[in-house]
C-alpha cells in the first residue's frame, strides 16, 4: 500500500512541481529577453526622441519632448549639404555593389563549382584578404591613387570592387557550394557550357544569395568611413554621409537636436532596407558564419 | 531526331569542332574556363593585395614624405616604434585592451543573447530584429549617439541612474571610462555574432539533447557536453573575426573622441586624436595620424606591416582550423 502510494504520489507530486519549475524559467527567460530588447532599443528611442526637440529642450534634462519639432527633419538640410553626401553615399554603395556582382559572380561560381587544382589554396587567400584590416594597404594605395589623380574622387573606392571583393565572394561561394551538384551535372550532360550552366541553371537557384551579398556590400559601402575619410577627405564635395555626418556636430557646436535628427536621417534608409528584406540578411550572415 | 538528321550535312571543319573532345582537349578547355571565371580576382588579389603588401613592405624600409622619392632608412622606423615613439605603447595598449574587451564581450554576449533566443518558442522572430537593428547602424551614427548618450550633464543614461540616485560618471570625458564606454557601444552593434552563434545552436540536433535528458544530464552538462562541443567552429570563427574588428578599430574611436572632446574640428582631425588624454588612441588611428596628418608614410609603413603580421596570424589559425576541419575542402 504504502508502496503504491508512493508510486501514484511521486509523480502526482511532482508533476505541478515541474510546471511550477516550468513557468518560472520561462517567466524568467522572457524578463531576459525583454530587458535585452529594451537595453538595444532604448538608445535609438532616445536618439529619435531628441531628434524633434527643439534647441533649448535638448539642452535641459527633459527626455521627452515637450513640444514636437517635425521641422527639424527639413531644418537640418540647412545647416549641412546632407543631399549632396546622400547623393555621394548612394553612388559610392551603388556602383560599388552593381561592380561587385558582376566580377564576384563567376569568381565564387570557379570557387565553389568547378574542380581544380589550387581551388583550396585560392579560397584560402579570399579568406586572408577578407581578414586584412584596410590601413594595412592604406599607403601603397593612396600613393597609386594619388599618382592616377583620383584622390579627391569617389573612384578609389568603387574601382576596385571591378576585380571582385572578398567578403562577397566567400559569401557567394558558401551559398554556391551548397546546391545539390546534380543541377549543374544533369545540365552538362545536356552539352551546357560552364556559362550557360552559370547563367540559367546556377543564378535562378541563387537569386537569395546574391540578394544578400548585394545587401551586405552596400551595407559596408554606406557605412563605410575609413576608406571616404582617406581617399574624398580632402575634397567636400566628394564627401558620403559618413564623413558628413563625422563633421556634422563640430560644425553644430551644441545642437544636439539637430545633430540627433542628422543620425536619425543617416540611419532610416539602411533600417528601412532592413525591414524589406530581413529575411536575406539573416540568410547571408548565417552562410558567412563558415558552417561546418 | 532533327538534331541527328542535321548532322551529315554540316561542313567539315563545323565538325571537326563538335567532334567529342579528347580528355586532354576537355582539361584545356576546362583550365582556360576556370581562369577566365577566376580573373577579375586574379587581377584584383595582384593590384589590390599583393602589390600593396610589398609596396608596404619596401616603404617600412624607407623615410617617404609622399612628395620626395623615398630614400632608405633600413630599420630605423621599426627601432623608433619600439624604442622612440613617445605614443607608440599607448597605441598598442589601447588597441590591445579593445580587443580583449570587443573580442570577450561580443563572443560572450552574442553567445548569451542567442542561448536566450534559442529558447524562446514565440515572438522569437520579433526579439532577433530588435536584437539586431543596431547591428546595422553605420559606425559614425552608433558613435555620435552614443557619446550624446551617455553625455555627462544631460545625457539620457545619466538621468536615468539619477533617478536611482547614481551619481552619473563622465563616461567619454574620461580617461578610465573612455574604452569601457566604446565597448559598451561595440556590444550594442554586435548582434552579427548572435545570428550566427543562434544558427549554429538551432542545428545542434535534437536528439543530442533529449538522449542527454534522458540519461539525466542537468542543462549545464547540456551545454558543456553537446552545445559547446557543436559550435566550437563557428565559436571560432567568431573569435576570429571579433579580434580582427577589434586590431582594426577606428571610425567608432575617432568620431567619439572629436565629438566628445567638443570642439569644432573636422573628425579624424589631430587636435581630438584619442581624446580624452589619448585614452582612445588605437593602433590603426595613430597609423592614420603617421601616415595622412604627418606625412611619416615610411613609418605608417612599418606600423601597416606590424598590424599585418598580428592579423595575418590570426587568420592563419583560423584558416588552419576549417582545414582541420575539412571546410574548404568540400567536393
Amino acid at each position: 500500500m504504502s508502496t503504491a502510494t508512493k508510486i501514484l504520489a511521486g509523480p502526482a507530486r511532482r508533476a505541478p512541481s515541474r510546471a511550477r519549475q516550468n513557468a518560472l524559467s520561462w517567466i524568467g527567460l522572457h524578463s531576459v529577453a525583454i530587458a535585452l530588447a529594451v537595453a538595444f532599443i532604448a538608445p535609438i528611442v532616445f536618439i529619435f526622441l531628441t531628434s524633434v526637440m527643439s534647441d533649448q529642450q535638448a539642452l535641459t534634462k527633459n527626455l521627452w519632448p515637450t513640444s514636437w519639432h517635425w521641422e527639424n527633419f527639413v531644418e537640418v538640410f540647412n545647416k549641412a549639404p546632407l543631399i549632396r553626401y546622400f547623393l555621394n553615399s548612394i553612388m559610392y554603395a551603388g556602383l560599388a555593389t552593381i561592380f561587385m556582382l558582376a566580377s564576384s559572380i563567376p569568381v565564387a561560381y570557379a570557387l565553389a563549382r568547378m574542380k581544380w587544382r589550387g581551388r583550396n589554396l585560392m579560397f584560402y587567400l579570399v579568406i586572408v584578404a577578407m581578414m586584412l584590416p584596410p590601413q594595412v594597404m592604406a599607403v601603397p594605395m593612396y600613393v597609386m591613387w594619388a599618382k592616377l589623380g583620383l584622390t579627391g574622387t569617389l573612384w578609389p573606392l568603387v574601382i576596385p570592387n571591378l576585380f571582385g571583393d572578398a567578403f562577397s565572394i566567400f559569401l557567394l561561394r558558401q551559398f554556391l557550394i551548397t546546391i545539390p551538384k546534380s543541377y549543374s551535372e544533369s545540365a552538362r550532360i545536356d552539352g551546357a557550357s560552364e556559362l550557360g550552366i552559370l547563367t540559367k541553371v546556377i543564378l535562378p537557384m541563387a537569386k537569395p544569395g546574391i540578394a544578400a551579398a548585394a545587401l551586405f556590400s552596400f551595407l559596408n559601402a554606406w557605412n563605410d568611413y575609413f576608406g571616404p575619410l582617406l581617399y574624398s577627405g580632402e575634397n567636400p564635395d566628394n564627401w558620403t554621409l559618413s564623413l558628413g555626418l563625422a563633421s556634422f556636430r563640430g560644425a553644430q557646436q551644441v545642437q544636439w537636436n539637430m545633430t540627433m535628427t542628422a543620425t536619425v536621417l543617416v540611419m532610416m534608409p539602411v533600417i528601412i532596407l532592413f525591414f524589406f528584406a530581413q529575411k536575406y540578411f539573416i540568410e547571408g550572415i548565417k552562410f558567412s558564419g563558415v558552417k561546418g | 531526331m532533327t538534331a541527328i538528321d542535321s548532322k551529315p550535312k554540316m561542313a567539315a571543319p563545323l565538325k571537326a569542332a563538335l567532334r567529342p573532345a579528347t580528355p586532354k582537349r576537355t582539361k584545356l578547355k576546362g583550365r582556360l574556363v576556370v581562369l577566365a571565371f577566376m580573373s577579375p580576382w586574379l587581377i584584383g588579389i595582384s593590384v589590390f593585395f599583393v602589390y600593396p603588401l610589398l609596396a608596404t613592405i619596401f616603404y617600412s624600409f624607407t623615410n617617404f614624405d609622399l612628395i620626395n622619392d623615398p630614400t632608405w632608412a633600413g630599420f630605423s622606423n621599426f627601432v623608433f616604434m619600439f624604442t622612440k615613439d613617445p605614443l607608440m605603447w599607448t597605441a598598442i595598449g589601447n588597441t590591445v585592451w579593445l580587443t580583449i574587451a570587443i573580442t570577450v564581450g561580443r563572443v560572450g554576449f552574442g553567445l548569451l543573447t542567442a542561448i536566450v533566443l534559442s529558447k524562446i518558442k514565440r515572438g522569437s522572430g520579433v526579439f532577433r530584429t530588435l536584437f539586431y537593428l543596431p547591428a546595422l547602424a553605420p559606425p559614425v551614427a552608433a558613435a555620435l549617439a552614443f557619446v550624446f548618450l551617455l553625455n555627462p550633464s544631460t545625457g539620457p543614461i545619466n538621468q536615468v541612474l539619477d533617478l536611482f540616485g547614481i551619481d552619473g560618471p563622465l563616461w567619454f570625458n574620461d580617461p578610465a571610462l573612455a574604452k569601457p564606454s566604446l565597448t559598451v557601444m561595440a556590444l550594442w552593434s554586435s548582434g552579427t555574432v548572435m545570428v550566427i552563434l543562434l544558427a549554429s545552436l538551432l542545428d545542434v540536433p535534437g536528439e543530442l539533447y533529449e538522449a542527454a535528458g534522458l540519461d539525466g544530464a542537468s542543462g549545464w552538462k547540456q551545454f558543456v557536453h553537446i552545445t559547446l562541443p557543436s559550435i566550437t567552429p563557428v565559436l571560432m570563427f567568431c573569435i576570429v573575426n571579433s579580434v580582427i574588428v577589434g586590431l582594426q578599430f577606428f571610425t567608432e574611436a575617432v568620431v567619439a573622441g572629436s565629438v566628445a572632446s567638443g570642439n569644432a574640428s573636422v573628425a579624424g582631425s589631430s587636435e581630438t586624436l584619442g581624446y580624452p588624454n589619448n585614452s582612445t588612441l588605437t593602433f590603426p588611428m595613430w597609423l592614420y595620424e603617421q601616415g595622412f596628418h604627418q606625412f611619416h608614410m615610411g613609418y605608417a609603413s612599418a606600423m601597416a606591416i606590424v598590424l599585418f603580421l598580428v592579423s595575418a596570424l590570426f587568420t592563419v589559425i583560423l584558416v588552419r582550423r576549417m582545414r582541420a576541419s575539412g571546410i574548404g575542402e568540400e567536393e
